[in-house]
């Protein structure tokens, strides 16, 4: 059995459009993601029982059911309400609910982390709710939670590989493309295989290099939260 | 002229009562320490009068604030009352500068270069000018608590509320912090302390409360703590040796 | 007012289906877990090798995408000459990578059992496989049963992956039932509902184990561990 990969390599470009369109998903979804995780997150904190049930709802409907039955739901349903939005977009849309409900789990973490005293002090300074948030407990929940933080967008990153279900042309829609075309599956799944550990790799180290420019206390003197 | 009045509080945590019938007043100017044993209701008391604890019966005014009310707007309360815990709660994630100026520019929408100036003289105040740039975790416990001063300071309270500040410290890093009450004091800020720091008390204090299972047990000039009229206040002044 | 699209016969279909997650869920379970504690014994075998290889095999498998591994088990295998069914293709590609996590996992709690476990067994004078098996796994086993249960859901979920190599379960069926009655919405609304029943129990499960578990010794939650799907 002859393993012959250069039938795959010479696809680089396709490769590369895949690679990109997988890491356009990522980052995208990071952030939106996280935004809705912080606010489910601060929801689930909140003295309002409606705001606590309709954000613990969100996040256990999300957590017990596949990523792949909930992105069918988001496009089938959204074609139903005569929406024609394209696969990309889709995609952005159901990957950002999934990712918000785990997030909202990690962020609900470090923001319980966060000692009483914290929030006394700045609320007896006379800030706001919101901006106790923001200026007091948000950056330290970051850090503290920040490993699991990182994990989770890099498997986030690693389900978009789903979203080639809905026809979203990323890196295993490629690869399942090049597949059919060259008879050479093994060869190309390994390929691809080796490109999502290199943009997970990236991934971690992009994220490190975040970490060093809004954590500049850890940054200076080395010492964690 | 009263600037803080308590009527007849009442305070449960659950099924526990802490505050009984909890009644005395603070006059503009007036140095009040707090005084009893653990779980006498000091500390609940001082924290009912910024709200921190909100009160099951009586009524609390606070600089024409009626505290005990439901719909009173608690940022303007926060802007008339400065509170310094005994866990000092600087935010780690900011520097000393940054914590002082957080308050007057997100609270009072301050620019944030009169906002600096301000920071650098309460710093300037309470002696730690130089510390500006450094994070908490890199002071000592006395100067974070003279910072902590500091930047209740800033919000420029007409009240300052002491929970025990130097109970957390090294008995060798209290005289900074004690020093700095002092000159407070001597400007003619209106303060009420929970303190355990009698001799200090003795030397600053215009009036002295003690408390004792939840009300009000004796007051008066800091006479009291020489010729106590009751019986308890006479057994806690001993203890104190 | 709209019929309710669906028979009786279509509801069969699904309940099969849903057997059929179940089937697989356990299949992945066993063999994952299998391997998994081979797993975990090579990460820490004192072997450097060993330790090496199985690393870097956990880091790929953790690195790769469930959906890749299960093309490639699925059309890479019958590329190199062997022919795979779909219940076999699916079944190997969730051990592969219930193996890595499982593992990972409990290197973690077999590493989390106090030093002075080890050393007072080495003290009485117990062999190494004895330490392991006597002394050391016990406690492994009582710290890693919350964070284990817990992934059952993962695996759980991961079985509809499983559809797109073709093998008929939960999510499969209601594809297929889609295919005859087009009315996607509805169906994979109620496939979504079946495995919120199949998984809500045990994560709740996991929950309360952990919940107990940290009664004794502060931790991070476990519900904030990182998972997707």
């Amino acid at each position: 059995m002859i393993l012959d990969f250069s039938a795959i390599l010479s696809q680089w470009r396709l490769l590369l459009d895949g690679a990109e369109l997988t890491a356009e998903l990522a980052v995208v979804t990071t952030l939106t993601g996280f935004l809705i995780g912080t606010l489910c997150a601060v929801a689930r904190r909140s003295q309002s029982a409606i705001c606590v049930r309709i954000a613990a709802i969100y996040v256990e409907s999300i957590r017990n059911t596949p990523f792949l039955v909930q992105i069918f739901l988001v496009y089938f349903g959204l074609s139903s309400l005569g929406f024609s939005f394209s696969a990309f977009t889709v995609s952005v849309i159901a990957l950002t609910i999934n990712v918000g409900a785990y997030t909202a789990e990690i962020m609900r973490a470090g923001f319980d982390s966060i000692h009483k005293g914290q929030w006394e002090a700045a609320e007896t300074l006379g800030l706001t709710k919101w901006q106790q948030y923001w200026h007091v407990a948000l950056r330290p929940a970051i850090e503290r939670v920040y490993p699991s933080l990182t994990s989770q967008f890099i498997l986030l990153m690693l389900a978009s590989s789903v979203t080639s279900q809905i026809s979203t042309e990323e890196l295993t829609a490629t690869a399942n493309f090049i597949q059919s075309e060259t008879y050479r599956p093994f060869e190309t799944f390994f390929i691809v295989a080796g490109i999502y550990i290199a943009l997970s790799l990236m991934m971690r180290l992009i994220f490190w290099l975040f970490g060093l420019a809004i954590f500049p206390r850890r940054r200076r003197l080395g010492t964690t939260i | 002229m009263s600037i803080i009045t308590l009527s007849n509080v009442q305070k449960s945590f659950g099924q526990n009562q802490v505050l009984k019938d909890v009644s005395f007043s603070v006059n503009k100017g007036q140095v009040v320490a707090l005084i009893g044993a653990s779980g006498s209701g000091k500390s609940t008391a001082l924290r009912c009068i910024d709200r921190l604890e909100t009160i099951n019966g009586g009524s609390i005014e606070v600089c024409g604030h009626h505290v005990e009310d439901p719909h009173i707007d608690l940022r303007k309360l926060r802007q008339d009352v400065g509170i310094v815990f005994q866990s000092y709660n600087l935010f780690p994630h900011l520097t000393i500068e940054q914590n002082i100026t957080l308050g007057p520019i997100s609270v009072k929408k301050m620019a944030r270069k009169e906002a600096r100036h301000l920071a650098l003289s309460v710093l300037e105040q309470v002696g730690l000018a130089d510390k500006a740039d450094s994070y908490p975790e890199q002071l000592s416990g006395g100067q974070q608590q003279r910072v902590a001063i500091a930047r209740s300071l800033a919000m420029k309270p007409k009240v300052m509320l002491f929970d025990e500040v130097t109970s957390a410290l090294d008995p060798k890093l209290t005289g900074e912090v004690l020093r700095v009450i002092e000159r407070l004091a001597g400007s003619g800020m209106t303060m009420v302390m929970v303190t355990h720091e009698m001799n200090f008390a003795r030397r600053i204090a215009d009036k002295v409360i003690f408390m004792h299972h939840g009300k009000v047990h004796e007051s008066g000039t800091v006479d009291i703590l020489k010729h106590p009229a009751t019986e308890e206040l006479q057994e806690f002044i001993s203890n104190d040796l | 007012m709209m019929d309710f699209p669906l028979n009786f016969a279509h509801l069969q279909f699904l309940l099969e289906g849903t057997l059929w997650t179940i089937v697989l869920s356990l299949m992945a379970f066993g063999g994952g877990g299998f391997v998994g504690f081979l797993i975990a014994l090579g990460r820490i075998t004192p072997l450097r090798p060993v330790r090496f290889l199985v690393t870097g095999w956990v880091q790929l498998v953790q690195g790769t995408p469930l959906l890749i591994i299960m093309f490639m088990v699925y059309f890479g295998l019958p590329g190199l000459g062997f022919s795979i069914s779909p219940l076999l293709a699916a079944g190997v590609s969730l051990t592969i990578y219930a193996s890595a996590y499982l593992g990972e996992i409990w290197r973690g709690c077999i590493q989390s059992v106090p030093r002075s476990q080890w050393e007072a067994a080495e003290c009485l004078a117990l062999s190494r496989t004895q330490r392991m098996f006597k002394v050391i796994l016990p406690q492994a086993v009582k710290l890693a049963t919350p964070p284990t249960v817990g992934f059952s859901v993962q695996i759980i979920k991961n079985t509809s992956l499983a559809s797109v190599v073709g093998f008929v379960e939960l999510t499969r069926a209601g594809q297929l039932i889609n295919n005859s009655i087009f009315e996607p919405f509805i169906i994979y609304l109620i496939v979504a509902a079946i495995y919120f029943c199949l998984c809500f129990p045990v994560s709740a499960l996991s929950r309360r184990l952990e919940r107990g578990a940290s009664e004794k010794k502060a931790s991070q939650s476990a519900s904030a561990v990182p998972q997707i799907n």
